[in-house]
C-alpha cells in the first residue's frame, strides 16, 4: 500500500503507527483516528462552505448583470471571511418567552444534520468515512433532524410568524421527502444494494443512473431543490408573507448557523446526486488513484451545484398551493409509477447484456415520461377550456377587447 | 468493561431518563421532545446490536415521521400549550404500584431467561446485508409472515381512507 493508491488507509496506518510509538493503546488509538477523522470532515466541509457563499453570491450577481462581490481581496474572495468575522461581532437576542434549551439547540442541529450527510459520502475509491450498508436510508432518516431542527427553532422563538415559518417549511419538506424517497429506490433497485458504495461501485464503465434512468434524476433533483428550500421553492424565506420565516429571532452566529446550514446543505444534495447518479467518483483511472476520482467526484458535484444555482437565478418562486400540486399530483404518482416500471423491466432484463439493459430501462424511462407530460397537458387543456368561456363572457361585459382562447387560467 | 457497554450503559439510562420526563414534563411540546430522545436511545440499541437497518428505520418511522407528526398536532391544537397543570392524579399510587408490579415480572422472567447469557456474535458486513434480505423475503414468503404483513397492510390503507374520509370538505 502506497499514498497514491490509498491515501486515507496510508495516512490511518502512518499516524495509528505513530501513535502507538508512544505508548497508547490499540483502542484509543482507533478512538482518536476516528475523531481526527470526524473533525477533518467537518471541518473541511464547513470550511468549503466560505467558499460556496462566494462562489453562490458571484453566479447570482453574474445572472443579475451585476459584479457580485469585488472589492475585498482579489475578486473579492476575502468577503465571505470579513461577512464571518462581522457575523462573530454580533450580540445574541434572546426573545422573552423563549423555550432555551430547544431555541439553542435548533441552530446546532441544522448544521449537525447536514455534516451528518457525509459520513456516508464515498469521496473516492477506498475513501469513506463509513461504508453503512444502509447508507441510503441513513441518508433519509438524517433529513429528519433537519425538519427536527425547524420545528424547534420555530416553535421555542415564541413568535406567530417563526411558528407559521416553521409549518409552512415542514409541510413542504415532509412532502417532498416521499418523491425524494421514491426516486432514490430506482439506484437501489438497479444496483442491489442500499450502500453508497456499492452504488458506486454499480455504475462502473459509463453506466451512469442519470443516462439509464433520467426520469428519475430529474425527480430526485428536484425534490432534493424543494429539500433545500431554494428557488423555485424558497418558502422558507418570504419577507413579504411571513416577515423571514422560522429564524427570524435568532441573532448572530446562531443565525449564521442556519445560514451556513443552508448553503451547505444545497452542495450536500449536489454532492448525493453525484454520488447516485453520475457515478460518484467514477472516471478513468479513478480505481487505482482514489485521489484522482476524488477530483471527478468534486467535478461532478460542481457541476449540479451550478445547475442548482442557474435554477435560483433564473426562476420565479411557486406558490404554496402550486408546489403542493407539483408533489403530489405530479411528482409522486410519476416517481411511484417509475419505480414500478423500472423494477419490471429490471427483471425483465437481468440475464442480457450491460448495453441492452441500459437501451431497455432507458427507453422504458422515456415512455413513462412521455405518458405523464401527455397526461398533464390533457388535464391542462381541460382545465383551461372550463375557465376559458368564463372569462371571455365576463370580458364581453366590461367591454374590453376579448382575451384569446385558451389564455386563462393554466395549469 | 468495554466500550461497548459503557455506549450500551449511557444509551439505556438516557432512554429511560428521557422516558420518565415524557410522562412528567409539564409542558407537552417538551414531553414531545423528550419522546424523541427516548427513541433515539432505542435506535442507538439498535445499533448496538448490529442492526443497522433497524435503527435507521427507527430513526426514519418515528423521529422523521411519527414524532414530527405529534408535534404537528400538539401545535395546532389550540389552548395545549398553556398546559401546565400538576401532572399527578390523585391515583398516582395505583399507577405506581401497578408499574411496579409489571418490572417485578419482567425481571423475574428475563432472569431465567436462557438466552441472555450467550455472547453476541461478531457479524460480517455482509452478514448483516444478507439479514436485511432474509427479511425481505420473510415478509412477502407465505410460509412466513406475508399474512401479517398484508393485513398490516390493509389496516394502514383503512386508516388513510378514514381520515380522508374526516378530513373531506362537503360543500
Amino acid at each position: 500500500m502506497n499514498f497514491w493508491n490509498d491515501p486515507v488507509n496510508f495516512i490511518g496506518q502512518w499516524l495509528g503507527g505513530l501513535l502507538s510509538g508512544l505508548g497508547l493503546a490499540p483502542s484509543l488509538v482507533n478512538f482518536l483516528l476516528s475523531l481526527l477523522g470526524v473533525l477533518v470532515l467537518a471541518m473541511g466541509s464547513l470550511l468549503f462552505t466560505i467558499f460556496l457563499i462566494w462562489y453562490e453570491r458571484k453566479i447570482l450577481g453574474r445572472i443579475q448583470d451585476r459584479l457580485g462581490p469585488n472589492r475585498v481581496g482579489p475578486f473579492g474572495l476575502i468577503q465571505p471571511i470579513a461577512d464571518m468575522m462581522k457575523i462573530f461581532t454580533k450580540e445574541y437576542i434572546t426573545p422573552i418567552g423563549a423555550d432555551w434549551l430547544p431555541y439553542n439547540l435548533a441552530p446546532i442541529m441544522a448544521v449537525a444534520s447536514v455534516l451528518l450527510l457525509y459520513a456516508v459520502i464515498p469521496f473516492g475509491n477506498r475513501m469513506v468515512g463509513v461504508d453503512l450498508n444502509v447508507g441510503v436510508l441513513y441518508l433519509v432518516a438524517i433529513g429528519g433532524f433537519g425538519i427536527l431542527a425547524i420545528v424547534m427553532a420555530g416553535w421555542s422563538s415564541n413568535n406567530k410568524y417563526a411558528l407559521l415559518g416553521a409549518f409552512r417549511v415542514i409541510a413542504l419538506l415532509v412532502s417532498y421527502e416521499v418523491p425524494m424517497v421514491l426516486a432514490l429506490l430506482v439506484p437501489v433497485l438497479l444496483s442491489g444494494s442500499m450502500g453508497m458504495s456499492a452504488i458506486v461501485q454499480a455504475q462502473a464503465g459509463g453506466f451512469w443512473y442519470l443516462f439509464v434512468a433520467p426520469l428519475a434524476a430529474l425527480v430526485f433533483f428536484l425534490s432534493s431543490i424543494a429539500e433545500v428550500g431554494r428557488a423555485p421553492f424558497d418558502l422558507i424565506e418570504a419577507e413579504s408573507e411571513i416577515v423571514a420565516g422560522f429564524n427570524i429571532e435568532y441573532s448572530g452566529l446562531k443565525f449564521g448557523f442556519f445560514y451556513v446550514a443552508e448553503f451547505l446543505h444545497s452542495f450536500t444534495v449536489s454532492v448525493i446526486f453525484a454520488t447516485v447518479f453520475l457515478g460518484g467518483w467514477q472516471g478513468p483511472g479513478a480505481a487505482t488513484y482514489p485521489l484522482l476520482g476524488f477530483v471527478y467526484f468534486i467535478v461532478k458535484a460542481w457541476i449540479v451545484y451550478f445547475v442548482l444555482l442557474l435554477f435560483r437565478g433564473s426562476l420565479p418562486r411557486f406558490r404554496i398551493d402550486q408546489m403542493m400540486d407539483l408533489n403530489w399530483k405530479v411528482l409522486t404518482p410519476l416517481s411511484l409509477s417509475l419505480v414500478v416500471v423500472i423494477a419490471l423491466v429490471d427483471k425483465l432484463l437481468a440475464n442480457v447484456s450491460l448495453l441492452v439493459r441500459g437501451i431497455g430501462l432507458l427507453s422504458s424511462s422515456l415512455v413513462v415520461g412521455f405518458v405523464a407530460v401527455e397526461i398533464m397537458r390533457q388535464a391542462g387543456a381541460k382545465r383551461r377550456r372550463e375557465v376559458a368561456p368564463a372569462f371571455e363572457h365576463r370580458e364581453a361585459a366590461s367591454g374590453s377587447a376579448p382575451v384569446q382562447p385558451g389564455s386563462g387560467g393554466g395549469l | 468493561m468495554t466500550s461497548i457497554q459503557i455506549i450500551f450503559l449511557l444509551a439505556a439510562a438516557g432512554t429511560l431518563a428521557a422516558g420518565v420526563f415524557v410522562v412528567s414534563s409539564p409542558k407537552i411540546l417538551h414531553a414531545a421532545l423528550w419522546l424523541i430522545v427516548s427513541l433515539f436511545g432505542i435506535a442507538i440499541m439498535f445499533a448496538l446490536l448490529q442492526a443497522n437497518f433497524f435503527a435507521v428505520i427507527q430513526v426514519v418511522v418515528y423521529i422523521g415521521a411519527i414524532a414530527i407528526l405529534i408535534i404537528f398536532g400538539v401545535m395546532l391544537t389550540r389552548r395545549i400549550m398553556q398546559d401546565t397543570g400538576l401532572q399527578l392524579t390523585r391515583f398516582w399510587w395505583g399507577a405506581a404500584l401497578a408499574s411496579l408490579g409489571i418490572f417485578a415480572g419482567l425481571i423475574t422472567m428475563l432472569s431465567g431467561w436462557k438466552a441472555a447469557d450467550i455472547a453476541l456474535p461478531e457479524m460480517s458486513s455482509s452478514g448483516t446485508t444478507q439479514a436485511i434480505s432474509q427479511l425481505g423475503q420473510a415478509l412477502v414468503s407465505p410460509d412466513a409472515y406475508v399474512l401479517p404483513f398484508e393485513a398490516a397492510s390493509i389496516l394502514l390503507v383503512v386508516a388513510m381512507i378514514g381520515a380522508i374520509y374526516i378530513a373531506l370538505d362537503r360543500k
